[in-house]
């Protein structure tokens, strides 16, 4: 048996990123994600990269975007209020089309809210969040083991389509302590994407420029209709989403993260009182998987929908335009600390298979 | 015949899109002679501002990196310490450096990265259309000080290269002129300097180079070094600060 060692969420993504070849880390101090930075700070220097504690988040960011530039696996990570403040440098790091990984573990908004977990800032995170026309692939781990794993696959997807790459936990998971096997780390092996556009000193070749500044007539519009087919491709192949019970079911539940861990748990006491219902949980948030949603349209009969999320309603947008108005979709959620319950969602979901059956 | 006088191969031959009278395109020699002259042009990576000279990479023909408004010496601090074999230099105006960047500025000079700084102090925002910038002098006129700038509202020149002398971690800090021959040469050796420094692992250095803007200051170019010698350098005089 491969050993298993006992980890916080925070420090798994940590040690996740390390070992997929992550050597580059800028942070700032912020509730609930230090243990990710103080990880960062021990063990960056033994894999000789470097450790920056920066000035500011907005600092960070930009370090990232330098470290990028020049070749190398770079990330930052934060909670909500110091998210906000890296949006700046995301949209120049999108815009510059450079890989970067950045982690939000989530907490209560708006302001400064609390350090409970949330998960409002899904709309912040799926939908750009800086400005201009760009989007940022986002990963949704649910469990410790799972964001430890999705640091390969963030770096990865990172360095093949040179796009920002968001994690997006809440401190839940961020906090929580369970079991990581390291063993599956083959997922995880660093793959060496060529990157001749990195600044290295122009050595037997012709300048490279990093920018995002295109002021001739026409040039931004055609570099934005890039991005697009970039983006385009992503959403044809990179759409990630876990089933369950969902061959009969009549009313599915929709979740991610550390949410869907409960609603998991809510669906498995349904199907004990007889009840057909399943759920769909997205573990890429964008691209969303409407996919999985889709497919089940075209059932004889679709199912009822309910998102059910750590906020007022952010994810369920994007399962209403998945369902495009065919079937009801309902919401349930708690939002500044308020975490759903399992007891809470079955009631919620007894009551709405009662009507609609 | 042979040639006697060229533009330094570190400088494209293009034609530029600076005004008349501009300090921007002198800088931009510079440092590509500088550049040259210390052999360097394989390792440089620039990083250009926001501002004027956001395209210095359309003159400059080595590799150089866009940052965001003031965010030039994080990006520079992370390039430099990725590749520490690389020269890594910011080419920051006033705004850019002393107003939005001040707290990336600042950190990187109090950390000590080993990089080079060149600061175009014009006292006015040249792109934007001649507002207020930190190192506008008292009683000048811009487009966001109509009646001049006033001390009890706006405050005072931002002195941000005597500040940054201040800090242990800093190696050189020499503010020099762009507006007459003699003080061009004198800027020269302070790039070539800033440019040592990096190479010999000194630490941070920054050239504070004063740069006329006629076209914001509302004179004729001849005018505007004028302005630099009899006015702007009494407030920022020249010379090896640190």
């Amino acid at each position: 048996m491969p050993p298993k060692v006992l980890l916080s969420g925070n420090e798994a993504i940590a040690e996740g990123a390390l070992q997929a070849g992550c050597r580059f880390y800028a942070g700032y101090p912020i509730t609930p994600q230090n243990e990710l930075t103080a990880y960062m700070a021990q063990h960056m220097p033994e894999k000789g990269g470097v450790f920056i504690q920066a000035e500011s988040e907005t600092s960070a960011i930009n370090m990232v975007y330098g470290a990028s530039a020049a070749g190398c696996r770079a990330m930052t990570s934060s909670s909500s209020p110091g998210i906000s403040l890296k949006q700046e440098g995301i949209s120049y790091i999108a815009g510059a089309q450079l890989p970067a990984v950045i982690v939000n573990v989530m907490r209560g908004g708006p302001g400064l809210g609390n350090i409970a977990p949330s998960q409002a800032d899904y709309f912040q995170a799926t939908r750009g969040g800086g400005h201009g026309d760009y989007r940022c692939i986002v990963l949704a781990p649910a469990t410790v083991q799972e964001a430890y794993e999705c640091m390969g696959q963030a770096f990865d997807l990172a360095d093949r389509y040179r796009i920002p790459v968001i994690v997006l936990g809440d401190g839940m998971l961020g906090q929580m302590m369970e079991p990581v096997t390291f063993s599956r780390i083959g997922a995880l092996v660093p793959k060496n994407y060529p990157k001749p556009w990195a600044l290295t000193g122009c050595k037997d070749r012709k300048p490279n420029i990093v920018k995002s500044f295109y002021l001739a007539e026409g040039a931004l519009e055609e570099f934005n209709l890039l991005l697009q087919k970039k983006y385009q491709a992503i959403q044809r192949t990179q759409t990630r989403y876990e089933e369950v019970f969902l061959d009969d079911a009549k009313l599915v539940l929709v979740a991610y993260g550390t949410m869907a861990r409960i609603v998991k748990s809510a669906v498995k006491q349904l199907r004990l009182r007889g009840k057909k219902v399943g759920l769909i949980r997205p573990l890429t948030l964008w691209p969303f998987p409407e996919e999985a949603i889709q497919k089940m349209l075209r059932r004889k009969k679709p199912p009822v929908f309910m998102a059910v999320e750590m906020s007022y309603g952010q994810m369920v947008q994007d399962v209403r335009l998945a369902v495009n108005g065919k079937t009801p979709v309902e919401f349930y959620g708690r939002s500044g600390g308020g975490i759903p319950a399992e007891e809470e969602i079955v009631r919620r979901a007894l009551k709405l298979y009662a009507a609609h059956s | 015949m042979g040639k006697i006088f060229a533009p330094p191969p570190s400088l494209r031959d293009t034609s530029t899109h600076y005004c008349p009278g501009c300090g921007h395109g002198i800088a931009h020699r510079l440092i590509a002679e500088a550049v040259d002259e210390l052999e360097i042009r394989q390792r440089v990576i620039a990083v250009a501002p926001v501002g004027c000279a956001v395209v210095a990479y359309d003159y400059w023909d080595f590799d150089c990196s866009e940052a965001a408004h003031g965010r030039a010496l994080a990006i520079a601090t992370a390039l430099k310490r990725v590749r520490p074999d690389n020269i890594i230099f910011t080419y920051q105006g006033d705004g850019d450096l002393a107003a939005i960047g001040t707290n990336e500025t600042i950190h990187a000079a109090n950390r000590g990265e080993n990089v080079t700084v060149i600061f175009i102090n014009n006292a006015v925002y040249g792109m934007t259309g001649g507002q207020m910038a930190p190192t506008t002098l008292i009683g000048q006129k811009t487009a966001t000080t109509l009646q001049g700038r006033n001390s009890r509202l706006e405050g005072y020149p931002l002195k941000i290269s005597e500040m940054l002398a201040g800090l242990p971690a800093v190696t050189y800090v020499e503010r020099v002129s762009l507006h007459s021959p003699q003080e061009i040469m004198k800027a020269k050796k302070a790039v070539m300097q800033a440019f040592k420094n990096q190479i010999d692992g000194a630490g941070f250095s920054l050239v504070e180079m004063l740069s006329p803007c006629p076209t914001y200051w509302g004179l004729t170019p001849v005018q505007a070094l004028a302005w630099i010698r009899d006015t702007m350098i009494k407030e920022f005089p020249l010379g090896r600060i640190k």
